[in-house]
C-alpha cells in the first residue's frame, strides 16, 4: 500500500464514494414528505425550558 | 466518601509528578513538573477540605446536570478576559518593542499564550459549556457519565494551565495552534476521549427520537478535533522525562500535516462547533425555529466534505506540490457555498422578527456574529486564490482576516450564548443589565471594525512594499522599512483590541452581578413599534 495506490484510490473511487454519499444525503434531505418531519425537528429546541 | 477516588488518584499523581520533577531530563521539564506538582497539590487540598462522609445524595436522572455548565460559563468568562488581555499586550509589544520582557514575557512566548488562550481556553470552554447545555435540552436526557463530566471540565482546565505555563517557560513544538509538547498532548487526548464518551453517551440515551442538527455539528467537532490532534501530534519524545519530541513527519509532509490540522482547527473547532451554538441559541433567543432545517442538513454535509481539503492554501508558493496547492484553493472557494448557506439560514431565522434587533441587544449580537461569519468566510476563500495570496501571504491582512472571524464570529456568538444561558442556569429573572449588553455590543463591534480595517491597510501596504521594484528589477524597500511603516497601524490595532477587551470586561461585570442575584435599575430598551392605527 504505497503512496501512489492511496493517491489513485483517493482521486477515483474515494472521490466518487464521497460525492455519491453527499448527493444521497442531499436527496434524502429533500425527499418527498421530509418537509413535515424537518419542520417538526426544527421545533425541538423550542419544546421545553 | 465524597471525591474519594479523585483524592486518591490526584494524591498518587502528585507524588509521581514530584518524582518526575526530581529525575527530569532537562531543566524546562523540571520547572514544568514543579508547576504541575503545585497545581495538583492545591487540588488535593481543596478536595480534602470539601469532602464529607455523609451518604451521597440520590441523583434524579430526569434533572439536567447543570453544575459543570455553570463552572464552564465562569471559566469561559475568565479565560475570555485573560486571552483578550494577553492579545492587547502582544499588540502593544509589536508597537513598542520595549515591552518585551525577557525571557518569559517576550513576544515569541506571549503570542502562543494569546492564540491558545482565546482559541482553546475561551472558545474551548464556551464549546464545552454550550455543548453540554444544548445536548441535554435537545435530547431531553441528563448528561451521561456522572463524574466523568467533572473529569472533562477540570482535565481541560489542567490542559490549559499546562499549555500556558509551558509556553512561558519556553516549551513548544512550534506547531501553529498545537504548540504544547508531547506529554500535554497525551493528556488532552485522554480528556478529549472522555468528552466524546460523555457527549455520545448522552445522545445514545436520548429521549427525543431525532438528533437535532446542533448536536451533529458538536459531534463532528469533537470527532474531527480528536483525529486532527492525534495525527498532527504523532511524535517521538527524546526522553520520557524530557520536554523535547520530534515529529513523525519531516519536510513538506510535516508542513502539510500541520496545516491540515491548523485549517481544520479553524474549520471544526471554530466553525462546526460554533455553528452548533448558532443552530440552538439563535432559534431560542428569537423564539422561532431555524429558517430551513433541510438547508441545515445540506450545510452540515457540505461543510464536512469540503473543509478537510482546504488546508494546503496556507502553503501557497512553498515546496508543496502545485496540484496540492490548487486543490486547497479550489476547495476553499467551494466552501463559499456551505458558509453562505449557513449564514443565510442563521439570518433568515429572524425573518418576521427583525424588530427584535431594536429591542434585544443579544439578538443584535447574534446577527452581528453571523454577519461576521459570512464576511470572514467570504474573505478567506478570496485570500486562498493564488493571485490574491501572492499579495496577502505573510502580511497583516491575514491577521486582520483571522480576527474578523475570531472576534466577530466566535467571540460574539459565544458572548451571546453566555448572555442567554446565565439567567437560566442561575434561575435569575433576567440579566443584571440589558443596557450593558448594548454597551458591550458597540464596544466589541467598533473594536473589530477598527482592527480589521487597519490590518487591511497595513497588510496591503506591507505586501505592496515587499514586491515593489524599480525598472532594473531591484527591490525598492528593505524589509525594515516595511516594518517601520507599520508602526501607526500597530498602535491603532492595539486600540481596536483594547475596545474589544473593554466590552468583555463590561460583560464580566454584568455576568458576575447576574450570578450574585442583582438587577440593575434601568430604563428598558425602547424601540418597540408603536401600536398601528387602522387607516381611515
Amino acid at each position: 500500500m504505497d503512496y501512489h495506490i492511496m493517491r489513485t484510490f483517493a482521486d477515483s473511487w474515494g472521490l466518487l464514494a464521497m460525492l455519491l454519499f453527499f448527493i444521497g444525503a442531499s436527496i434524502f434531505a429533500f425527499r418527498p414528505g421530509s418537509k413535515v418531519l424537518s419542520d417538526e425537528a426544527a421545533r425541538i429546541p423550542l419544546k421545553d425550558d | 466518601m465524597k471525591h474519594g477516588s479523585a483524592i486518591i488518584g490526584l494524591g498518587v499523581a502528585t507524588f509521581l509528578v514530584l518524582l518526575a520533577a526530581g529525575f527530569a531530563y532537562d531543566a524546562a521539564f523540571a520547572s514544568h513538573m514543579w508547576v504541575l506538582f503545585f497545581v495538583l497539590l492545591i487540588s488535593v487540598v481543596v478536595l480534602l477540605r470539601r469532602t464529607t462522609f455523609e451518604p451521597a445524595p440520590v441523583i434524579n436522572p430526569s434533572v439536567y446536570m447543570d453544575e459543570p455548565i455553570r463552572y464552564g460559563v465562569v471559566a469561559t468568562m475568565f479565560w475570555a478576559v485573560v486571552g483578550l488581555l494577553v492579545g492587547v499586550i502582544v499588540a502593544l509589544q509589536l508597537a513598542y518593542p520595549e515591552l518585551n520582557i525577557e525571557p518569559w514575557f517576550n513576544f515569541g512566548r506571549m503570542r502562543p499564550l494569546h492564540t491558545s488562550g482565546v482559541i482553546f481556553a475561551f472558545c474551548g470552554n464556551a464549546l464545552l459549556a454550550t455543548s453540554f447545555y444544548v445536548v441535554q435540552r435537545t435530547t431531553r436526557a441528563r448528561l451521561f457519565g456522572g463524574d466523568l463530566v467533572w473529569f472533562v471540565f477540570w482535565g481541560y482546565q489542567l490542559f490549559i494551565v499546562m499549555a500556558a505555563t509551558g509556553y512561558l517557560l519556553g516549551i513548544t513544538e512550534g506547531r501553529e495552534y498545537a504548540e504544547p509538547e508531547w506529554y500535554v498532548d497525551l493528556w488532552l487526548t485522554i480528556v478529549w476521549v472522555a468528552y466524546l464518551v460523555v457527549f455520545l453517551g448522552t445522545i445514545l440515551k436520548r429521549e427525543e427520537p431525532h438528533i437535532y442538527v446542533a448536536n451533529w455539528f458538536y459531534l463532528s467537532f469533537i470527532v474531527t478535533v480528536a483525529m486532527l490532534h492525534v495525527v498532527n501530534n504523532l511524535s517521538m519524545p527524546v526522553s520520557l522525562l524530557g520536554t523535547k519530541s520530534y515529529s513523525a513527519f519531516s519536510g513538506v509532509q510535516d508542513a502539510l500535516t500541520q496545516w491540515w490540522y491548523g485549517h481544520n482547527a479553524v474549520g471544526f473547532f471554530l466553525t462546526a462547533g460554533f455553528l452548533g451554538m448558532m443552530y440552538y441559541f439563535v432559534p431560542k433567543q428569537a423564539n422561532r425555529p431555524v429558517y430551513s432545517y433541510r438547508l441545515s442538513i445540506i450545510h452540515f454535509w457540505a461543510l464536512i466534505f469540503l473543509y478537510i481539503w482546504a488546508g494546503p492554501h496556507h502553503l501557497h508558493f512553498t515546496a508543496l506540490p502545485d496540484w496540492a496547492q490548487t486543490l486547497g484553493m479550489v476547495f476553499s472557494i467551494m466552501l463559499w457555498m456551505p458558509s453562505w448557506g449557513g449564514m443565510i439560514n442563521g439570518l433568515m431565522t429572524l425573518s418576521g422578527a427583525w424588530d427584535k434587533l431594536r429591542t434585544d441587544p443579544i439578538i443584535r449580537m447574534m446577527v452581528a456574529a453571523i454577519a461576521f461569519y459570512g464576511m470572514s468566510t467570504f474573505e478567506g476563500p478570496m485570500m486562498s486564490i493564488k493571485t490574491v495570496n501572492s499579495l496577502s501571504h505573510y502580511t497583516d491582512w491575514t491577521i486582520g482576516h483571522v480576527h474578523s472571524g475570531a472576534l466577530g464570529w466566535n467571540g460574539l456568538i459565544a458572548f451571546a450564548a453566555l448572555y442567554y444561558m446565565v439567567p437560566k442556569l442561575w434561575n435569575r429573572e433576567r440579566l443584571y443589565s440589558m443596557r450593558m449588553v448594548s454597551w458591550h455590543f458597540w464596544c466589541a463591534t467598533l473594536g473589530i471594525v477598527i482592527y480589521a480595517a487597519v490590518m487591511w491597510v497595513a497588510g496591503i501596504q506591507q505586501g505592496l512594499m515587499w514586491r515593489e521594484h524599480d525598472e532594473q528589477g531591484f527591490l525598492v524597500y528593505s524589509f525594515v522599512e516595511s516594518v517601520a511603516a507599520l508602526h501607526p497601524y500597530y498602535q491603532i490595532r492595539a486600540l481596536g483590541g483594547g475596545l474589544y477587551l473593554t466590552g468583555a470586561l463590561i460583560m464580566a461585570w454584568n455576568v458576575a452581578m447576574t450570578i450574585l442575584g442583582y438587577q440593575r435599575c434601568e430604563e428598558p430598551i425602547g424601540g418597540a413599534l408603536p401600536a398601528m392605527q387602522p387607516a381611515e
